[in-house]
């Protein structure tokens, strides 16, 4: 079963004559380990798309399997379980300032009872570790440059072994050379995993890491590409 | 500033990096059922009062301002309580410190310093039950006291009762019986306050009695007892009966102002009461030592407005307190609605985020109360060696003084709960 699977999914704003649909009739795969970028101009709806595939938000019309979830009329207690198994990267990194990286990494852990405090932290170095931040775990947010504090939510997203990852504009906030290095880890850590990846982003420097583009207008899935190489 | 120190070593499962050709995951794909479960109860709570603890301790200033609030809220209701029950206490002084088994009082006597007489006949009547042993009359009335160093006066109480009769005692009058039984002499309550003269040290200088003058009349103090200021006399004198005339010449010997009865040894005191009560016509009150204080105490609670004033000073003091309270919680979470919108989005649920907040009123509560509670006994020493209050800080008060700041912190946790709504993970994106 693939990991996300969208059937007919329509979305609005508003109520009565203030509704204003932003998804129409949208049907999307991401299947095991791929990497999909979710382009289009600002308005077309992706980045609603996201937060209904990550739970977010409640479902109004259509299918939408994720994780072999329904979301379709799920409660709010089952999505929040969901969240549980999908890691979240955003476009600023969200990081709790009062906590050091390596807390923070580890906040993605304390939902899960099979770790205690001991291996929670150790889990959470290693991922630092993973993203190249050895020696950085005991600074907090502020300590840390823009593109080290979104490799930490890298870590962050990554640290539950997620079934999925979501990432709204990762490289937004970063120059080209960061946002190159985080994406590409996250490429690769997410690769070595089997995760699969979904990205909203607009960013062109980053095109190159995915498996496929899905572009969007206008709330309709416009084409999906498949990279080649 | 955004230099990315790149990795110490090549990530081994990144193969473009290492040159090999594309492979399977190395790590295969942790299985993330839907069977992985969270925390127990207890265990997701010490979480979310440690994410609490941290989040309040990383900003110092902010933790130090709602902890002095707190503090302040905590101080204020024990200085109101403690006021309010030296007062009560000193108002009931008098009459607490009157030993006796029974007590007559006339139903109409509101509190002791205006008491309405009762027949001294009825002292002869209660002797009528066979385990009555002894009663006596006792006689109150305020005179004047000349300060025997500076001359100036002040209102005495006096306390008229046949103390060599042993049915009413004091603290300290035991040793002085015999020497009250001589013309014009009395025992001075040693806690009456200073402006009455330095009895104590003139009687250790003297070693012996010294002259003083109440009412116009010189009198001789022979010994000291024990009684303190309360609300209808800031001192005290006890005599014997027949001094009480000489000193208030007016008083008719037939009116009394209290009866009190010794009953034989060994006698049931309710049943003793319930027969005196039976024998006695309506116009006298049996009462107990215990039901007297509280009928004195009842009318300062009741018939004053002492006690709403106390009452009401530290609902302000914990009103203000929750406020503090509440604009620290409240801002604390405005300020981070992104990380709390964040944790949603991370599936911490908002039973979790909850216990943050009511976590972090808990931490307020405890760190505002324990030195609020080092101040107060502070405050409470000083405060009474400069107001002779008997001001007491006991167990149960520190307990329910806690109940009241810890519903006080728990009730803004509570109101500012409801601002973790606006933490919409939705609104992340």
């Amino acid at each position: 079963m693939n990991p996300v699977e969208l059937r007919g999914v329509c979305y609005a704003y508003g109520t009565g004559d203030l509704r204003r649909p932003v998804l129409r009739d949208v049907d999307l795969t991401v299947g095991a380990g791929e990497i999909v970028l979710l382009t289009g101009p600002s308005g077309s709806g992706k980045t609603t798309l996201l937060t209904l595939i990550g739970a977010l938000r409640a479902m109004q019309e259509g299918s939408a399997r994720v994780l072999g979830e329904e979301l379709t009329g799920a409660s709010e207690a089952t999505r929040v379980r969901l969240r549980r198994r999908i890691g979240f990267i955003f476009q600023n990194h969200n990081l709790l300032g009062f906590l050091t990286a390596r807390q923070n990494v580890a906040m993605a852990l304390e939902q899960d009872s099979a770790l205690d405090e001991r291996a929670r932290l150790a889990r959470a170095g290693e991922l630092l570790a993973a993203v190249g931040l050895g020696g950085h775990e005991d600074r907090v947010p502020a300590k840390l440059s823009g593109g080290q504090r979104q490799r930490v939510s890298v870590a962050r997203a990554l640290a539950a072994d997620p079934g999925l990852v979501l990432a709204d504009e990762p490289t937004a906030a970063l120059d080209k050379a960061s946002g190159h290095e985080v994406v590409k880890l996250l490429r690769d850590l997410a690769k070595s995993r089997g995760v699969p990846i979904l990205l909203v982003t607009h960013d062109p420097r980053i095109l190159d890491i995915a498996d496929r583009i899905v572009a969007m207008e206008d709330g309709r899935i416009v084409n999906a590409d498949e990279v080649v190489g | 500033m955004n230099d990315v120190p790149r990795p110490e070593k090549l990530l081994p499962w990144a193969p473009e990096r290492t040159g090999e050709p594309h492979a399977a995951p190395p790590v295969p794909a942790p299985a993330t059922g839907p069977s992985r479960r969270g925390p127990g109860f207890a265990a997701s709570t010490l979480l979310a009062v440690r994410l609490a603890w941290r989040q309040l301790w990383s900003e110092k200033a902010r933790l130090a301002s709602a902890i002095a609030g707190v503090l302040f809220a905590c101080v204020l209701v024990f200085m109101q309580l403690g006021f309010r029950g030296a007062l009560f206490e000193s108002a009931t002084n008098l009459i607490g410190s009157m030993r006796g088994d029974l007590f007559l009082m006339h139903p109409l006597t509101l509190a002791s310093f205006r008491p309405e007489p009762l027949p001294r006949v009825r002292a002869q009547q209660a002797l009528a039950l066979p385990e009555v042993e002894r009663a006596a009359p006792i006689y109150l009335a305020q005179s004047t006291w000349r300060n025997p160093v500076d001359g100036t006066r002040r209102t005495i109480q006096l306390i008229g009762v046949d103390t060599a009769a042993g049915v009413l005692d004091f603290p300290g009058l035991a040793p002085l019986v015999d020497q009250l039984k001589r013309a014009d002499t009395v025992a001075f309550d040693q806690r009456s306050r200073p402006e009455f003269g330095p009895i104590e040290r003139l009687l250790a200088e003297r070693g012996g009695p010294i002259e003083a003058e109440i009412g116009n009349r010189r009198m001789e103090v022979v010994g000291l007892i024990e009684i303190g200021p309360s609300f209808g006399a800031d001192g005290n004198v006890v005599l014997s009966e027949v001094n009480f005339r000489r000193v208030v010449k007016e008083r008719q010997v037939a009116a009394v102002d209290l009866v009190a009865i010794k009953l034989r040894p060994g006698t049931d005191l309710g049943a003793a009461q319930a027969r005196l009560r039976a024998v006695l016509p309506p116009d006298v009150m049996v009462m107990t030592q215990a039901e007297l204080r509280a009928h004195e105490r009842r009318y300062w609670e009741e018939a004053t407005p002492i006690g709403f004033i106390f009452a009401f000073g530290s609902i302000m003091g914990l009103v203000v307190g929750m406020v503090i309270v509440y604009q620290i919680l409240f801002s604390d979470i405005a300020g981070h609605l992104k990380e709390y919108a964040t944790l949603k989005a991370m599936g911490y649920s908002g039973l979790y985020l909850s216990r943050v907040v009511l976590g972090a009123a808990l931490i307020l509560a405890v760190a505002g109360f324990l030195p609020g509670l080092a101040l107060s006994f502070f405050l409470y020493d000083l405060v009474g060696s400069a107001t002779f209050l008997p001001l007491r800080l006991d167990l149960q008060m520190g307990l329910s003084v806690f109940a009241m700041i810890f519903c006080m912190c728990a009730s803004a946790g509570l109101l500012a709960v409801r601002k973790l709504r606006d933490a919409n993970p939705a609104d992340m994106f």
